[in-house]
């Protein structure tokens, strides 16, 4: 970067360029466009089943299966690890295979008339045997929820490296744990909702959604429909959070532009709390069995994992549901060192509502599961858990991992110290005895992990994806006036990419971040890009800006060279003036612009007209780390978990707004902390939905997030030309398993453990009543 | 359903006559009826009060009081929260210590700070927490919410 440090505007906490419109609610969301016509779906109320009969009132204009047979399913597509592709039909054909599964489709001229009209709508299904856990699916003889899908697995993975059998018998002692993460609901607080416009001028549809991937979602919507894709403009204006919920395709989108392109109007639909905590994509719902074996200093020598992921009754386009199996088995051995690696990941099929990826995406789950490990065998040894982990981690870079992930320099003990420097362990060890003493149960949990940031486009082809995702491209213009335009492919909601993006791009440039607007989320005024996900953005789409800030810079030094009479190379640009380095001599930058578009013939013709450029960046891939602790208290009595306190020291290379980062951490770790104690979208023996409000699914309130304090380190990334890497999802990745570890140290004195999340208060009374130590 | 009722909403100081059925939703006749966006849905069961607006000068779910209850009482909604391009000291302190991130649930927010800040001004931080409790923000985790309120609160007290 031309510009680094203090002197520039990357490393400023200045203030966002989102937020004047936002906080004067002048915001844009979807649900805020008038609209000709209003959807309610019909949704099943059985999990598994034969729809015999479907039918409505006269005068109610009801759309079924029958009236789409020119709409493909959605078939979202992997070539690796024996994935059996399945359709899912955009309303359910003749079978209903999870509770919420969209059936009809009605259309009123208000949302309420739409919703009476649905109420009037029957609908007839021949009920069957619901598959609701992920290995009572496995069982031999289990009904199958789509009968190309042999024993329901629709994706294995087994991977077992050269030197993990010798690693496994001559081992110390082998550990066990076996970890279950349940089902949640990334929950964003705007829920999804879609708004289609036919323009009878052109033909063409423009479909307003809440998405994450604006681009994606046309050129899915437009080859499920048969159309080019010039004849649809996909917008995401403001959207209201996504967390990965908003990065699948939801069939209802696909449905409302069929809609609009038959009635040749505008048709809304905004999703309701209820439709979206039962068929919304859910998350997580893991169930891993690990095995590590140590030497007898305590290093790890051999991990052997056996994943179970319940990806529920369909497979998400983009990414398929192998994601979540598929990135435990590649990334679970976190950030530890070890050679032998054994593990087998299975995908299955249930009836229950999709899954698609949330923040953390099977990270969460695997650093639960390596850091329930590494903390058994502190114990086994007698040991700090940080004293386990000083043995055990990453230090050597780059570190080629068991699964062939290059690890690049990174500072997973470092963090550790830091944090720890930050927590004083002997203190807390004191207290801890002392209030055992009084029968209160203090405890403090580590977890250290990785977060990988930045994938391009060769990690996800090593997956076997059909699409991989990994560049963006970025134009930036220049008008006449000197203002700039730079449009993005990512499709930033709420992560402040507009402003992180204008500090990258004024450094280069010379221009003050206010004269930058970054233009993203709608296909017909940005270039083809993938959107916001996967702690990508910065990386990608910033890469991407300093690339395309580069080529302005040197078509802006090139005129100014021309104007001033010096040679390009002299020319500096800053605080809104080029001039020559070393002299008085000197031009606004606008009037460079002026003259690119208005006065070339003061060029020789050796200037193009105009200014504008773009740039597309496609990196390696790279791993942000951190290291988080919690400390809780646990009341025997009761169950309930207080988190005292929580402390993250993060390393995610440079820092382009320090305030933006914190914002990103403290939200991901808020999320973490409600993985760990709160939030489950729980199922009954039939498949139905039993948390289908806020007030039984529960997302944190400020009361249950505690103060969270961070630290960082800022270890200049050699893996991005920005320095910089992802940190969108740490918080969520790292936060759940600190809490876990820290309840496990605090009930320590009952002789038991609770290896399950959300460790809920019923679930830790029944570990407490099964204890039979009494301290 | 029964017959529409004509009804007068009065928001941010302009009367709205505004016909709607007796079951209509405050904050659908709010964002429909008066066309006021700024006003947010998140839950419609009255937990997550991104649809908190002023009725009368408290903070009530808009999403579980029917337009018709309003009739005639003054009701503030975010758009009226600022003089002019003047943003208010709330509002102000959200930006500066970033307090809001995709923005959807901050409307909320602004209208059940300002609603209780007017009626007790020296809350103390502890009910200040609790109060903030009454919303659900999922982005922030509420650090930097707690942070531009107590700032708020500073620079209203030094009034």
């Amino acid at each position: 970067m031309s510009v680094a440090g203090p002197t520039g505007w990357v490393g400023r906490s200045i203030r966002r360029l989102e937020d004047p419109a936002l906080i004067a609610g002048r915001g844009r969301f979807t649900a805020d466009l008038p609209a000709m016509h209003r959807v309610r779906f019909v949704r099943s109320q059985h999990a598994a089943g034969r729809i015999a009969n479907i039918s409505a009132p006269d005068g109610v204009m009801v759309i079924t299966a029958a009236d789409l047979k020119d709409v493909k399913p959605i078939r979202p597509m992997l070539h690796k690890f024996d994935y059996v592709p399945i359709g899912q039909p955009v309303l359910a054909t003749d079978r209903v295979r999870f509770v919420g599964e969209a059936i009809a489709a009605v259309v009123a001229a208000s949302e309420a008339e739409a919703e009476d009209a649905a109420d009037a709508v029957e609908v007839d299904i021949t009920p069957a045997d619901a598959l609701i856990d992920a290995r009572a699916a496995l069982a031999d003889g289990a009904p199958l929820v789509h009968e190309e899908v042999r024993g329901n697995v629709i994706v294995k993975g087994a991977v077992e490296t050269p030197e993990f059998a010798a690693a496994r018998a001559g081992a110390d002692r082998l550990l066990r744990v076996d970890v279950r993460s349940r089902r949640q609901n990334a929950t964003p607080l705007e829920p999804r909702g879609g708004h289609a416009a036919f323009d009878p001028a052109s033909g063409r549809v423009t479909l307003t959604c809440s998405t994450q991937m604006p681009h994606l979602t046309r050129t899915a919507v437009a080859d499920l429909l048969g159309l080019p894709e010039a004849e649809l403009r996909v917008i995401a204006p403001d959207v209201g959070g996504g967390f990965g919920q908003k990065m699948s395709l939801p069939p209802e989108y696909v449905l409302l532009v069929w809609l609009a392109r038959r009635l040749q109007g505008s048709v809304a639909w905004s999703e309701d709390r209820r439709e979206n905590l039962i068929a919304a994509f859910h998350s997580r719902d893991q169930h891993i069995t690990l095995e590590g074996g140590f030497d007898r200093d305590g290093k790890l020598v051999s991990l052997s994992a056996d994943v179970t992921a319940n990806i529920g009754a369909y497979s998400c386009f983009p990414t398929t549901c192998a994601v979540e199996p598929l990135m435990a088995m590649a990334e679970m051995p976190g950030p530890y060192d070890v050679r032998g690696y054994r593990c087998t990941a299975r995908g299955v099929l249930t009836h229950t509502c999709p899954m698609a990826p949330y923040r953390g995406v099977s990270r969460p789950v695997i650093t639960f599961a390596i850091e329930r490990l590494m903390n058994r065998a502190a114990a086994s040894f007698g040991m700090e858990p940080s004293e386990l982990r000083r043995r055990n981690l990453i230090t050597r870079f780059p570190y080629k991992s068991a699964t062939d992930l290059t690890f690049d320099e990174a500072t997973y003990v470092e963090t550790m110290e830091l944090a720890l420097k930050h927590i004083d362990l002997a203190e807390f060890r004191a207290r801890q005895k002392a209030e055992r003493a009084r029968g209160r149960y203090l405890g403090i949990g580590l977890s250290t992990f990785s977060e990988r940031t930045g994938y391009g486009t060769p990690a996800f082809a090593q997956r076997g994806m059909e699409i991989t995702p990994g560049w963006e491209t970025v134009e930036i213009s220049m008008d006449p006036s000197g203002f700039v335009e730079a449009r993005i492919g990512a499709s930033p909601h709420g992560q402040g990419l507009r402003t992180t993006l204008a500090q990258i791009i004024a450094d280069e440039i010379g221009v003050e971040p206010r004269m930058i607007r970054v233009v993203h989320g709608d296909t017909d005024r940005t270039p083809y890009g993938f959107g916001t996900f996967a702690s990508r953005s910065l990386v990608i789409a910033g890469g991407a800006s300093l690339l395309a800030a580069r080529k302005v810079r040197a078509k802006l030094t090139k005129i100014a060279g021309y104007l001033l009479e010096a040679s390009a190379d002299d020319i500096v640009l800053e605080a809104g003036v080029a001039k020559v380095a070393g002299t008085d001599r000197s031009l606004p930058i606008e009037s460079l612009a002026r003259a690119a578009y208005h006065q070339l013939h003061r060029f020789n013709r050796e200037i193009a007209p105009g200014i504008a450029e773009s740039a597309t960046y496609d990196p390696p891939g790279t791993f942000s780390n951190a290291c988080h602790v919690a400390i809780v208290e646990v009341d025997p009595e009761t169950g309930r978990v207080t988190v005292e306190k929580f402390l993250a020291a993060e390393d995610a290379g440079r820092i382009i707004n320090p305030m933006i980062v914190d914002g990103q951490i403290h939200g991901g770790i808020a999320q973490g902390i409600a993985n760990a104690l709160l939030e489950e979208i729980v199922y009954d023996a039939t498949g139905n939905v039993l948390t289908s409000t806020l007030a039984d699914f529960l997302p944190p309130t400020a009361r249950e997030i505690p103060p969270i304090e961070l630290h960082h380190l800022e270890t200049m990334s050699e893996a991005t030309i920005t320095r910089a890497k992802g940190v969108g999802e740490g918080g969520t990745i790292g936060a759940p398993a600190a809490v876990i570890n820290a309840i496990n140290d605090a009930i320590a004195p009952f002789g038991v453990e609770i290896n399950e999340m959300p460790a809920t208060p019923q679930r830790i009374r029944a570990v407490l009543r099964a204890a039979e130590k009494r301290p | 359903m029964s017959g529409k009722r004509d009804i007068v909403l009065s928001v941010n100081g302009r009367d709205y006559k505004v016909q709607v059925e007796p079951r209509r939703t405050l904050v659908d006749a709010i964002r429909e009826d008066c066309g006021l966006t700024g006003t947010h849905i998140g839950c419609e069961h009255g937990v997550c009060g991104a649809c908190t607006v002023l009725v009368d000068g408290a903070p009530v779910r808009s999403c579980l009081m029917f337009a018709v209850q309003a009739d005639g009482k003054p009701i503030r909604t975010v758009e009226g929260l600022a003089a002019g391009d003047e943003l208010s000291v709330l509002q102000r302190a959200f930006m500066e210590h970033h307090g809001l991130q995709c923005g959807f649930c901050t409307p909320g927010f602004l209208m059940l700070i300002t609603g209780v800040l007017e009626r007790e001004p020296d809350i103390g931080d502890e009910e200040l927490i609790d109060v903030l409790a009454s919303n659900l923000c999922r982005c922030t985790g509420y650090q930097n919410i707690i942070k531009a309120v107590r700032a708020a609160v500073q620079e209203l007290r030094a009034k």
